[in-house]
């Protein structure tokens, strides 16, 4: 499907009451526009349930369930199983935060992806506990404040490193795993065509920057998705049965900071937190992406042993 | 036809005959017979049903209730530390009118830890919405997933249901149980057809966020719906009685009632003992009488009221505890008696599995008759239990 071909019906119609810009929103969208309406939807405890259904109003004009926070993986094996068994093709989609699946949903997640479930996930990743006002998950990049990562003044932000979900989720020999950007519509489109084509247990990991809580600007949304791909704070790539693919390489990395500097949970990083978190994107893109020497600053600053203990590594992690 | 079967293999027939569509599944002592006997009937094709092994409990109620929701009709089983920790999902199930039967094998809940009987773990779902009913053998264990069934998708009703059995006195002992036929079966259930549900062709919301202005109207509908089910309950047993020939009273049933002088509250397994004991008692002149306490929600106030006026002394039996004086049951009979004058005398026993005798149910009879005839007797007591004096 070209761009130019998606649907203009919107099965997540206009009037849900998200934020101007928001990531999680537009994400939702484009994805039902592909699916059509021969889904059904699960979101777990999140803005998606407050900014889409309401009472009396809802948003959805596809089925839409939601009962609790922890349960996203259960819940869409449990509404497929009942389509399995009445004979009716419906594709089942959960669409949970980076709460909902890094932290309490994890075990939920893994239950349905170990069994292969014919489900697809979508992990609608805005790196905090956004709908209960800024909180620290799994998911929060080093350094960024939140409301439980304050800038004290012993203490400033987030001292832990965003969690390898990718590589956890992978683990369970899942028959396709993606990252995705709404600053990438082309790579968007053709990820979830793939995901749809596809049976077993699908999960797309999408990148979905929530205004209020990343303090920015509602124009800039594609914007710093766009620049947090070109930096490295976000890769594009797919695991289709266990083989790794990149796809889409920025000609020169952007250095991590030209991308803080656009969002206000960073700005108050030092110099010292700004060199840790670009160490430990070149050590992540060069370790888990299989690109030795990516291009630009990476090929700079990258640790050069990435098995053994390093200085770097102590620093790093605190040790 | 006559099996000699556990209770837990009652269940997992039941289940069966039901023609039960989706089954969400733990291990967890002493219900795990039955996700095992349920197991073994889908993977011989006796069953076509989907059994899906969950990685926990609250999984199951979560996997259970988006199958419910997607219109089938599902099964599962629990137990005491299994039932709390799907806890938060049980109360999600019933006010969205989700009408799943989960079988809860009573075992007390830990601290400390146990697997024997106590009903500590479904009398704290009591608040709910899900309709609880307690069985006294395996043959009302079978017939009570059959019955809750009629129950649960009734459109008056439309909630979840809990058939509760006594963890090992009957998940794990074998009694003859006439298992019906399939077609008779088929006669009194019909296949599950929601009216509203997860369907494309008619996209409904289910589980929105419900804002102060029309929560309370939510929760009065379930409330009605519970109240409703009592009619519903009388209604089922009576057809169930035609067609199986077999009756349990409906709500309560009663034990040598008509010229009682006083009567004991009795819940599960105890039951049967009681009738012995009542029997011998009767044998010896003394007008004792026993109430079955078959529903705990919808709870019988009315009807409890009905069988126990004129009673001299009311006793109520409690295999649990709630911290408070007394046990659950207790509570809940003194509050349905309330206006009425005769004693009401809590006999807490049995706690985490302790066997129930016929000599200390015996004992409860003499006591709630001391009680009868003005004598000073404790309003809890504690039977059998070190450190404590009658």
């Amino acid at each position: 499907m070209k761009l130019k071909d998606l649907p203009d019906e919107n099965l997540f119609t206009q009037g849900h009451t998200a934020c101007p810009g928001c990531g999680a929103a537009m994400s939702i969208r484009n994805t039902i526009r592909i699916f059509g309406k021969d889904t059904a939807v699960y979101v777990p405890a999140s803005c998606a349930v407050v900014f889409g259904t309401t009472f009396p109003l809802a948003a959805w004009k596809v089925p839409f369930f939601h009962t609790a926070f922890e349960n996203t993986g259960a819940s869409i094996a449990g509404m497929k199983a009942a389509y399995e068994v009445k004979g009716k093709d419906v594709t089942v989609i959960g669409f949970a935060g980076d709460g909902g699946t890094y932290d309490i949903g994890l075990q939920s997640m893994s239950g349905a992806a170990e069994r292969n479930d014919d489900v697809l996930y979508i992990c609608l990743d805005n790196e905090a506990y956004m709908n209960t006002g800024i909180q620290r998950s799994g998911g929060t990049p080093f350094g960024a404040w939140t409301t439980t990562t304050p800038v004290g003044k012993k203490t400033q932000g987030n001292r832990t490193f965003k969690k390898n979900l990718a590589e956890i989720v992978a683990a369970h020999d899942i028959p396709y795993f993606a990252t995705l950007s709404i600053g990438h519509p082309v790579d968007f489109i053709r990820k979830v065509e793939k995901a749809k084509s596809m049976k077993g247990f699908r999960f797309l990991h999408m990148f979905t920057p929530c205004i209020p809580g990343w303090k920015m600007d509602p124009a800039k949304t594609v914007e710093v998705t766009k620049l947090a791909v070109e930096s490295g704070m976000w890769t594009l790539f797919e695991i289709e049965n266990g083989e790794k693919k990149i796809t889409y390489k920025p000609q020169k990395m952007k250095r991590v900071k030209d991308y803080l500097m656009m969002q206000g949970r960073f700005r108050h990083m030092s110099e010292e937190d700004i060199k840790k978190l670009q160490m430990w994107v070149c050590h992540k893109w060069n370790l888990n992406y299989n690109e030795k020497g990516a291009p630009g600053v990476c090929e700079i600053e990258p640790p050069e042993e990435h098995h053994g203990v390093t200085e770097e590594h102590r620093e790093m992690h605190g040790l | 036809m006559k099996h000699v079967i556990t209770g837990d293999h009652a269940v997992a027939i039941g289940a069966k005959l039901c023609r039960v569509e989706v089954v969400p599944a733990y291990p967890i002592t002493p219900q795990t017979l039955i996700i095992e006997h349920i197991a073994e009937f889908v993977n011989d094709g006796e069953m076509n049903a989907k059994f899906m092994t969950m990685e926990s409990e609250h999984s199951v109620m979560s996997a259970a209730a988006g199958a419910s929701a997607a219109g089938a009709r599902v099964f599962t089983a629990t137990s005491s530390q299994g039932l709390a920790f799907m806890h938060e999902m049980v109360y999600a199930t019933a006010p969205l009118r989700l009408p799943v039967v989960m079988v809860n094998v009573n075992r007390s809940l830990s601290s400390p830890p146990g697997i024997w009987v106590e009903y500590n773990d479904s009398m704290g779902e009591r608040d709910s919405g899900w309709l609880q009913v307690y069985v006294e053998d395996n043959q009302e264990a079978l017939d009570m997933v059959i019955q809750s069934y009629r129950i649960a998708e009734d459109k008056r009703v439309l909630l979840p249901i809990m058939p509760c059995l006594d963890g090992f006195v009957l998940s794990h002992t074998v009694e003859p149980v006439d298992v019906p036929d399939e077609s008779l079966v088929d006669s009194f259930l019909s296949p599950y057809e929601p009216d509203v549900y997860l369907n494309p062709e008619q996209p409904a919301v289910i589980g929105m966020l419900m804002p102060p202005q029309y929560f309370m109207e939510m929760r009065r509908q379930t409330a009605g719906a519970v109240e409703a089910a009592k009619e519903v309950v009388v209604e089922v047993n009576r057809e169930f009685a035609k067609v199986f020939g077999r009756d349990y009273g409906g709500l309560i049933d009663t034990y040598r009632m008509e010229d009682a002088q006083i009567a004991l509250i009795t819940i599960g397994t105890v039951t049967s003992t009681a009738r012995k004991v009542v029997d011998d008692m009767r044998n010896e002149g003394k007008k004792v009488g026993i109430v079955k306490l078959r529903f705990f929600r919808p709870f019988p106030a009315e009807e409890l009221r009905a069988a126990l006026s004129g009673m001299g002394a009311v006793g109520v039996i409690d295999r649990s505890i709630s911290y408070n004086g007394g046990g659950p049951i207790f509570s809940e009979v003194r509050s349905a008696l309330y206006g009425m004058t005769m004693p009401v005398i809590n006999h807490l026993a049995g706690i985490g599995g302790r066997d129930v005798t016929e000599n200390l149910i015996m004992t409860m009879f003499e006591l709630t008759l001391e009680a009868a005839k003005g004598g000073k007797v404790k309003e809890v007591i504690w039977h059998e239990t070190r450190g404590e004096t009658l």
